[in-house]
């Protein structure tokens, strides 16, 4: 299972090897910049969903701070992106801590209703603050540069994603297969029973949450550097939903699934343009279809079958 | 000063009222369900937006309001009997996107039938603005008033003295026992799902001639519904209600008192101060957890 496991990885890193030769323009490339930055996002996000099964309602804000972050501080302060980034980082990291802390004492999907809260009033003070963000408008980004040298055309955007993509997989994978990703395996079991162990239940939620919340940030100012402009619909509660959906669609708990509900769901709304004015019906109708008929998401569901194919 | 607080204190009752319905919905599918109905916003919209479209159609105001409650209700029930009885039983997660892909459907459907525009339904008894203490007060606000104490009044009597509210409100407590002593339990959930829409929407109609309402309207005040819910203690009727009417005063004093570009934060503010100090909400004494 492990080695299987692995394998997967590498065939990860195949394709993206090998795509940006087959694929036939630039549109497409775009294409799969967004898919690899929001499976990374979508990566983080199922640690705390899938395995900590807990649901962030507010993952858009997170991504949100980071994009602003590195948009506002080089803009207003001349920062370096790269420290802008970090700080996003740092100030997410400190904002979900803040947050997570008391939530994770309760019992029950509180923190759904904390994320939602969280996220609709971040966004409506980037939407408020024009001065600083541009408000409804937006603001651009400067380009990202390092050492001299400047992150300038899709090609190399796309590399870097790539390579933020392969790391964020074998991280996840590792994560999964330590102690720290059996405590949580435990948790989402029975909570009462790793109490028993000696798991700290609400130390590892919050950990899982700061981390998954940290991953979008810095995704959020990759995704401001390589767009050059932001708006405030990056951080809505639609774009929240999305990023849950894509999980719940590839398979909680599955970080193959992940990465399969990313690109489905960066690719749909580009499928859906055909159906005019029914895309967010659609988008909905999936949704529900889904949860109904393959409430474990796609990912699971195949391995299972395929697994059951395999003992026949 | 006096009049001026009145004022503000007038439009907060008055949205709150519309909270307090949406959180008295979101109530109802919570205590037989356990569902956080995602969707609950939508109706509101839809009962606003029916209300315009069936008035604009040229049926007479009692038929077109009656249609845009009915219709909503029998929304509810389908995503009752479609989306939510067959996952019985799921984890949470599962529950909350249901519903969320749910009000997704209805708003789309409600962008393409009835235009992404905004719409706006006369006042039911003129708009003679009434002279009180220097403030004035909309007759609209007096129908929202009224008949969100009404509609308290009959659920109230329906949930005490009623077979059937009864056997809703035994279902809340203990599923299971309900089952046992023969409440059918599957009807009940069916019910929710029929009168939390139709909550929602009644509340939608009556405050549309003030606030204006268009395809996306739901999400705002479904959310502010829930919030509502929420500080009153999640499951709670009464503390739906209050919740509601603070949720609707505090916007309003914030608005005027404060900050009118941060209105609409207020009640997410207050949600997080919720969790944080009082996770039970004002009135919530039934520990919400679900294994």
């Amino acid at each position: 299972m492990q080695k299987r496991a692995y394998y997967g990885l590498y065939i990860v890193i195949a394709i993206l090897a090998v795509l940006p030769m087959v694929l036939p323009n630039s549109f497409y490339l775009d294409l799969a910049i967004r898919m690899a930055i929001n499976a990374v996002i979508v990566l983080g996000l199922n640690l705390l969903i899938g395995f900590a099964g807990q649901i962030s309602l507010g993952h858009a804000g997170f991504l949100g701070i980071g994009a602003y972050a590195s948009a506002v501080l080089p803009t207003h302060f001349g920062w370096h992106p790269l420290l802008a980034m970090g700080a996003g980082a740092v100030a997410t990291g400190l904002l979900a801590a803040l947050v997570a802390r008391p939530i994770f004492k309760l019992k029950g999907n509180y923190l759904a209703m904390a994320t939602l809260g969280l996220g609709i009033i971040l966004n409506i003070a980037l939407r408020n603050e024009a001065t600083w963000t541009g408000g409804p408008d937006g603001m651009p980004v400067p380009a990202f540069g390092l050492f001299g040298f400047e992150l300038s055309n899709d090609k190399q955007w796309y590399w870097v994603v790539a390579i933020l993509l392969s790391v964020s997989v074998w991280a996840s994978l590792n994560l999964i297969d330590s102690p720290f990703g059996r405590a949580l395996r435990a948790l989402h079991g029975s909570e009462v029973a790793s109490r028993v162990v000696g798991v700290d239940v609400v130390r590892y939620k919050v950990a899982i949450f700061v981390m998954s919340a940290v991953f979008a940030s810095l995704m959020g100012s990759v995704t401001a550097h390589y767009v050059g402009f932001v708006t405030p619909n990056l951080a809505d509660f639609f774009h929240s939903i999305e990023l849950v959906t894509m999980v719940v669609i590839g398979g909680m708990a599955s970080v193959y699934g992940s990465l399969v509900g990313a690109v489905l769901l960066t690719a749909l709304p580009q499928a859906l343009a055909t159906f005019e004015g029914w895309e967010t019906v659609v988008f909905g109708a999936i949704l529900m279809i889904c949860m109904i008929f393959l409430p474990k998401g796609l990912v699971p569901t195949l391995a299972a079958k395929f697994d059951k194919g395999d003992q026949a | 000063m006096l009049a001026q607080f009145l004022q503000f204190f007038f439009s907060g009752i008055t949205v709150g009222a519309t909270y307090a319905l949406a959180a008295l919905g979101f109530t109802l599918i919570y205590n037989a369900s356990n569902v956080i109905n995602f969707a609950q916003g939508e109706f509101i919209m839809l009962g606003g937006m029916l209300a315009v479209f069936f008035t604009q159609a040229g049926l007479p105001l009692p038929a077109a309001l009656l249609l845009a409650i009915l219709v909503p209700a029998v929304v509810g029930v389908l995503i009752e009997k479609l989306a939510i009885e067959p996952v019985k039983g799921a984890e949470t997660v599962t529950l909350i996107i249901i519903t969320i892909g749910a009000s997704l459907v209805i708003r789309g459907l409600a962008a393409v039938i009835f235009g992404k525009g905004t719409h706006s339904l006369p006042a039911f008894s003129g708009d003679a603005p009434i002279e009180v203490l220097g403030a004035t007060l909309m007759p609209q606000s007096l129908w929202v008033l009224g008949v969100t104490a009404v509609v308290v009044v009959v659920l109230w009597y329906f949930f005490t003295r009623t077979l059937t509210g009864k056997a809703m409100l035994a279902t809340s407590y203990n599923r299971l026992a309900a089952e046992l002593v023969g409440i059918n339990t599957n009807g009940v959930l069916f019910m929710s799902f029929a009168m939390s829409a139709a909550l929602g929407a009644l509340g939608g109609i009556l405050v549309t001639p003030i606030t204006l309402t268009s395809y996306d309207a739901g999400i705002m005040l479904g959310l502010k519904g829930f919030v509502a819910a929420v500080l009153g203690g999640l499951g709670n009727g009464l503390g739906a209600v209050v919740g509601g009417l603070l949720v609707g005063l505090l916007e309003s004093l914030g608005a005027g008192y404060l900050s009118s570009a941060y209105k609409d934060a207020i009640p997410f503010v207050l949600i997080l101060f919720i969790l944080f100090f009082m996770p039970r909400g004002l009135f919530g004494a039934r520990v919400t957890d679900r294994v």
